[in-house]
């Protein structure tokens, strides 16, 4: 699985480090280091409220430090 | 005027109209015209007479869609344009003394000079201004009163032909564009690639294709006055580039490399201004071996964003007609896809009737502080010394102590005295441009409030730090 992060400017300042370090750790956490690849990307066409998100080409936007761990769950652990 | 000069504004005219008939896929036919448009006459108000105004019009058309292709140098001479300035030249003063030995006629190799009424005259029409009548008085009475582009040449690229016309040395010039900024007849100008730049934007087929991103230098924040910087973004993406990244992020790259690179090899000449690092090559070869082996902020973002976005374009995009030259290099020409001056970013705007004071802004914002002030000559100097601090490289490991030359004659001074081994400093930050890159000759303007523009801009950033602003790249 695939999960990128936009890094570029409009999202930068909404909080992408933030987003990106909860999602690293969750990855731990749950032990899917061998199974999840987490990447930067400058611009997912996708900007809006919040953090870019794109998980196997799905695109999520609207991420937040609030929300990052349920949306987590929800795509990923798909609990 | 938008612009310093009316040069400008005439290699803008050429420009804008280049790129106008280049996105109406109009190139070949509508240019048959363009010249009689941009010059209607039917008075001349530059030269001679209007056909001539038209015919150097033509040679302004010819540089922005790349000029001549056999030609390696980015910088062109308009041969018509240059205007064999007058005032220059060899000329006998009062100083004179109409001595016996005539050492000015003997070392004339043109036979230029003979003694009236027992001074010396020179015959303009054969003096090839060599200068040995010059050397050779032993009064100083003979002058020689240069050109404005051999004057802005610290380099010495800049000599006359036979035909009196401006000639450059391309095993010297350095291509920072001091000469096209000054010649006050235009007759000195960088290539452009402005095509290029829209026909990468029109085959991406918005972006489907292939993603163009567009990088900016941080210089930006000296020019386009009546808007914001992020307004500028938003005009970049109207133009239809896919996004825009800071050039700073790399120059916070840079800085926080350099540092490690410093404190291990004890002595370093600066890596960001590829016209200093082109200098350094030709007239300071054996000083090569210690240029820093990073490349430049450009180089670096872009390498960067290849890596995230495979397959993508990126245009640079600056204040800087040496970056036309740096892009050639065998290490460059993969990352960076094609180099536009601001003057050039005018021109696009203008020829897509993009009002940037109307649009809603857009943050750039990834860089820190530091990687911002690059723009400004001793900004890097700063930066490096900010990321010994934050890689915790102590002052007993390597204490800085950096010399920021500003202008290539700086440099050249700051390099002789290191190839002799008596420069105290253990680091060279090369700006070939005065101020650095807000003296660049692509900017629109080359204001005294550049400087101010700048540091405020470094401080607007989000990132107050080089690590905080590097840290969200790893991963």
């Amino acid at each position: 699985m695939m999960i990128q992060v936009c890094i570029g400017s409009s999202c930068h300042v909404k909080g992408s480090y933030e987003v990106k370090t909860i999602f690293e750790n969750l990855i731990r956490e749950n032990q899917l280091e061998e199974q999840i690849t987490l990447r930067p990307a400058f611009c997912l066409g996708n900007c809006g409220e919040g953090v870019s998100v794109k998980i196997d080409g799905e695109p999520i936007s609207g991420v937040t430090t609030e929300n990052a761990a349920d949306i987590f769950r929800q795509y990923v652990l798909k609990g | 005027m938008v612009f310093d000069t009316q040069v400008q504004e005439l290699k803008y005219q050429a420009l804008k109209e280049v790129a106008t008939l280049a996105w109406q896929d109009n190139l070949a036919r509508g240019l048959l015209g363009s010249a009689a448009r941009l010059i209607p006459g039917p008075q001349p108000t530059m030269r001679c007479c209007i056909y001539k105004e038209r015919a150097i019009m033509e040679e302004r058309l010819r540089m922005a869609m790349g000029g001549d292709p056999e030609n390696d140098n980015v910088i062109e001479v308009i041969d018509i344009a240059c205007d064999e300035c007058p005032v220059a030249g060899i000329r006998v003063t009062e100083s004179c003394r109409g001595c016996i030995a005539h050492r000015c006629m003997n070392a004339c190799p043109k036979g230029a000079i003979s003694i009236v009424n027992h001074r010396a005259v020179i015959d303009q029409e054969k003096c090839i201004e060599c200068g040995r009548c010059v050397s050779a008085c032993p009064y100083s009475a003979i002058v020689k009163s240069s050109r404005p582009c051999e004057n802005a040449c610290k380099v010495g690229a800049i000599h006359m032909d036979e035909n009196k016309k401006a000639s450059i040395d391309n095993q010297k010039c350095i291509a920072c564009g001091a000469c096209v900024y000054q010649c006050p007849f235009g007759a000195i100008s960088d290539k452009s690639f402005i095509l290029d730049c829209i026909d990468l934007i029109q085959k991406s087929e918005n972006n489907q294709k292939y993603q163009v991103f567009a990088i900016v230098a941080p210089s930006i924040s000296s020019q386009f006055h009546h808007a914001t910087v992020e307004q500028v973004v938003s005009g970049l993406k109207a133009l239809g580039f896919f996004n825009v990244v800071e050039v700073a992020l790399g120059a916070d790259m840079v800085a926080w490399r350099e540092a490690q690179e410093l404190a291990e090899k004890k002595f370093l000449t600066s890596s960001c201004c590829p016209a200093f690092v082109d200098y350094i090559r030709k007239s300071f070869p054996d000083m090569a071996q210690h240029i820093s082996h990073n490349l430049s902020p450009m180089g670096e973002i872009a390498k960067y964003i290849k890596r995230i976005h495979p397959g993508c374009k990126v245009v640079f995009i600056g204040p800087c007609t040496a970056k036309k030259a740096e892009r050639k290099q065998e290490r460059v020409k993969d990352l960076v896809d094609c180099v536009l001056t601001f003057e050039e970013l005018q021109a696009l705007f203008d020829s897509k009737e993009i009002d940037l004071a109307s649009l809603p802004g857009e943050a750039l914002d990834n860089a820190s502080y530091f990687g911002r002030v690059f723009a400004r000559s001793g900004g890097l100097a700063v930066a490096v010394e900010e990321a010994l601090k934050e890689c915790g490289i102590s002052p007993d490991e390597f204490t800085l102590n950096a010399i920021s030359c500003n202008g290539i004659t700086e440099c050249k001074a700051a390099l002789l005295r290191a190839s002799k081994n008596v420069l105290p400093n253990n680091f060279i930050e090369g700006m070939a441009c005065e101020s650095g890159c807000i003296g660049g000759a692509g900017c629109i303007t080359h204001g005294p409030k550049s400087k101010a523009d700048v540091d405020k801009y470094g401080h607007e950033a989000m990132e107050k730090t080089i690590k905080d602003a590097i840290e969200i790249l790893n991963f």
